[in-house]
């Protein structure tokens, strides 16, 4: 299982940096989020995949007997999901107010804060 | 039930002494103010005076936490009373509490120069509480010892930074944070990744149960985790290649955003990389020592260079806040005492001189109409900004009587008896590309005539100078006395590379 999810993980890495390297920033957020899935995944395959044994005990054990699912990252991940989810909303109606106003989601062509040319000082007075 | 549970094996009895709890202040009050000036988002009047008071016990608190500090060792706190490594410690050694008051000091003096500076349509969609949330991000990645939680801090002053940025909406600033979100994000996804690697390897997240558990480790890929750690954190501080988004970006927002920014968040990640490389992989640091050096040799030499093809003031300044970063990443590449004690002063003396720059730019810009080298001109008739102008230039360059020549000569005597003979050359070079550029930017501001197309149109209501003013006495003070600085950076320099004192902070003797 481990194996399996672990080719998946390389997968989505490589979706997720595919589609970062476009130009258009659509693509680039979809790109985001399949690269943060990725991570996401990464932990929970790092946390152990097993249903089987709940990693709950009685009252008079001190430790748990045999391997069971490790809870924390999974903890982990709904953290990451959460702020990996916010901020995409985020970025998408940025991205949106953006496209309104400049008319653009080429990242070649968006260059309102740097403009091309004359940027140079003047080279005396 | 039978009878009640023995919980001392696994929870904290005793209660934390009072003097403690300072280690939470900061990020406690703020988010609570800022919570509430969200609320109060109709009440335009209280939201200024509401954040610049809690500013400013905030960074009265983050002193007393240094003082603290610096009497009693390292100062501990873990949460929901569970011991640690299963709680979250915060953490606070002096490395930490050194940044944590420089970085309060300079979000009250932003704060209380974006009184003045901050339009009434920004106040309304919530400029403060934005500010007061950047603040507790940024205070909490300084204070925490548990590196998911790191992770959480950064998130939370990434995603109030947007606010700040944005915040105005003009066409520039739409563009700008499009650019510093989306790659910042990706910056702190490669954090997650490698600290989740870090976890299944480790199996915790406090960092001085991971110190403890280092050299146990066998046959683990530390350098891949070590290098994962810091191509994330060269992201976070801008370091070249990865610099893109901060020229992007810094020029765009309200001038009071700026300074904070380019004083405060490229700081966090020189802060993380001091914190993850030195303490957590010393060996694999000194592995990284070759490529380190380069970055920071490039970082400073190119963000100079790009400083001196700026045109716009206000990127130019954003180059020099590259530049800086070089200089601290020198200290870490090097890695001897010494060497990050003058990093680690260094970061301090930026975080000063350069938001009082970014101020000084935003003056100039406001009295002249315009931010571009091509009209700003004949402002010698503002003796305060000139005496000013000077002295920064001075520190920033790395002159007496600034505060920046200190730090640099630590780096560069650090640099020379490791033999790193180039990495002196760099900072020197870079040191005298920073003299030229900002000479320049003195002379067409101050003592160019007016220039023909005259100057753009004057606000009525001016910014008061008294912020600046107040950052650059400050960097005055650092560059006539460093002693006690010094002596501090020093300190925290020995604390990271002899971590037996936080290990036994959070464990207590047998740790």
């Amino acid at each position: 299982m481990e194996a399996v999810l672990s080719i998946l993980v390389g997968l989505f890495f490589t979706a997720g940096i595919y589609l970062m390297l476009s130009k258009a920033i659509v693509r680039i957020l979809l790109g985001v989020v399949v690269f943060g899935n990725a991570v996401n995944l990464l932990i929970f395959t790092a946390g152990r995949i097993m249903r089987e044994v709940p990693p709950v005990m009685s009252l008079d054990m001190t430790q748990l007997t045999g391997d069971t699912a490790n809870p924390l990252p999974q903890a982990l991940i709904l953290t990451a999901i959460v702020i990996s989810f916010s901020f995409f909303s985020f970025l998408l109606v940025l991205t949106f107010r953006t496209y309104q106003e400049v008319g653009t989601d080429d990242t070649v062509k968006l260059r309102v804060a740097e403009p091309e040319g004359k940027i140079l000082p003047p080279m005396g007075y | 039930m039978a009878g009640p549970i023995d919980i001392t094996g696994a929870m904290i009895t005793t209660p934390t002494p009072a003097g403690d709890w300072l280690a939470v202040v900061p990020v406690a009050l703020p988010i609570i103010t800022g919570a509430a000036l969200l609320m109060l988002r109709k009440r335009l009047h209280w939201q200024a005076p509401i954040a610049v008071a809690t500013l400013a016990v905030v960074f009265l608190a983050t002193l007393a936490l240094l003082v603290r500090v610096w009497t009693f060792g390292t100062v501990v706190m873990t949460m929901g009373r569970w011991l640690p490594p299963f709680g979250i410690s915060f953490t606070v050694d002096l490395l930490g509490a050194l940044f944590a008051c420089t970085a309060s000091l300079v979000a009250l003096v932003c704060s209380v120069a974006a009184v003045q500076s901050v339009a009434r349509p920004a106040r309304r969609y919530g400029y403060f509480p934005f500010l007061l949330l950047t603040a507790v991000g940024v205070n909490g990645a300084f204070l925490t010892g548990d590196i998911f939680n790191l992770y959480v801090w950064f998130e939370v002053f990434l995603i109030s930074s947007f606010g700040l940025l944005v915040v105005g909406s003009t066409r520039a600033q739409l563009d700008g944070t499009l650019k510093y979100g989306v790659l910042n994000l990706i910056g702190t996804t490669l954090f997650l990744i490698a600290t989740g690697y870090l976890y299944g390897i480790f199996g915790t997240l406090n960092m001085a149960d991971v110190i403890r558990k280092v050299p146990a480790v066998e046959g683990a890929p530390l350098m891949t985790l070590a290098t994962l750690y810091l191509a994330a954190f060269s992201m976070k501080a801008a370091a070249f290649p990865v610099q893109a988004w901060l020229p992007a970006s810094y020029h765009t927002p309200n001038v009071v955003t700026s300074a904070f920014f380019g004083g405060v968040l490229t700081k966090i990640g020189v802060y993380a990389l001091l914190r993850v490389l030195v303490l957590l992989f010393p060996l694999q640091l000194a592995g990284l020592s070759g490529v380190i050096g380069w970055v920071a040799a490039a970082t400073m030499v190119l963000g100079a260079l790009g400083a001196l093809a700026q045109s716009d003031i206000r990127r130019m300044v954003g180059f020099l806040v590259i530049s800086g970063v070089g200089v601290m990443l020198a200290g870490l590449a090097v890695g001897t005492g010494p060497a990050l004690a003058g990093g680690i002063f260094y970061a301090m003396h930026s975080m000063i001189a350069l938001t009082a720059l970014y101020l000084l730019a935003g003056l100039v810009a406001e009295r002249a109409g315009s931010s571009s080298l091509h009209v700003v001109a004949g402002l010698s008739s503002a003796p305060v900004l000139i005496i000013a102008a000077f002295i920064l230039m001075l520190s920033i360059a790395g002159l007496p009587p600034g505060s920046g020549l200190w730090p640099k000569i630590m780096v560069v005597q650090a640099a020379l008896e490791a033999q790193h003979g180039w990495l002196t050359a760099a900072v020197l070079l870079s040191s005298l590309l920073t003299v030229i550029t900002l000479g320049r930017f003195f002379l067409f501001v101050f003592w160019r005539p007016p220039v023909a197309d005259g100057l753009g149109e004057r606000p009525k209501r001016l910014m008061s100078p008294g912020p600046m003013l107040a950052l650059t006495f400050l960097a005055v003070v650092m560059g006539l006395y460093p002693e006690p600085f010094v002596r501090a950076a020093s300190h925290a320099a020995d604390g990271l590379l002899q971590p037996d004192a936080y290990v036994r902070a959070v464990f207590g003797e047998q740790g």
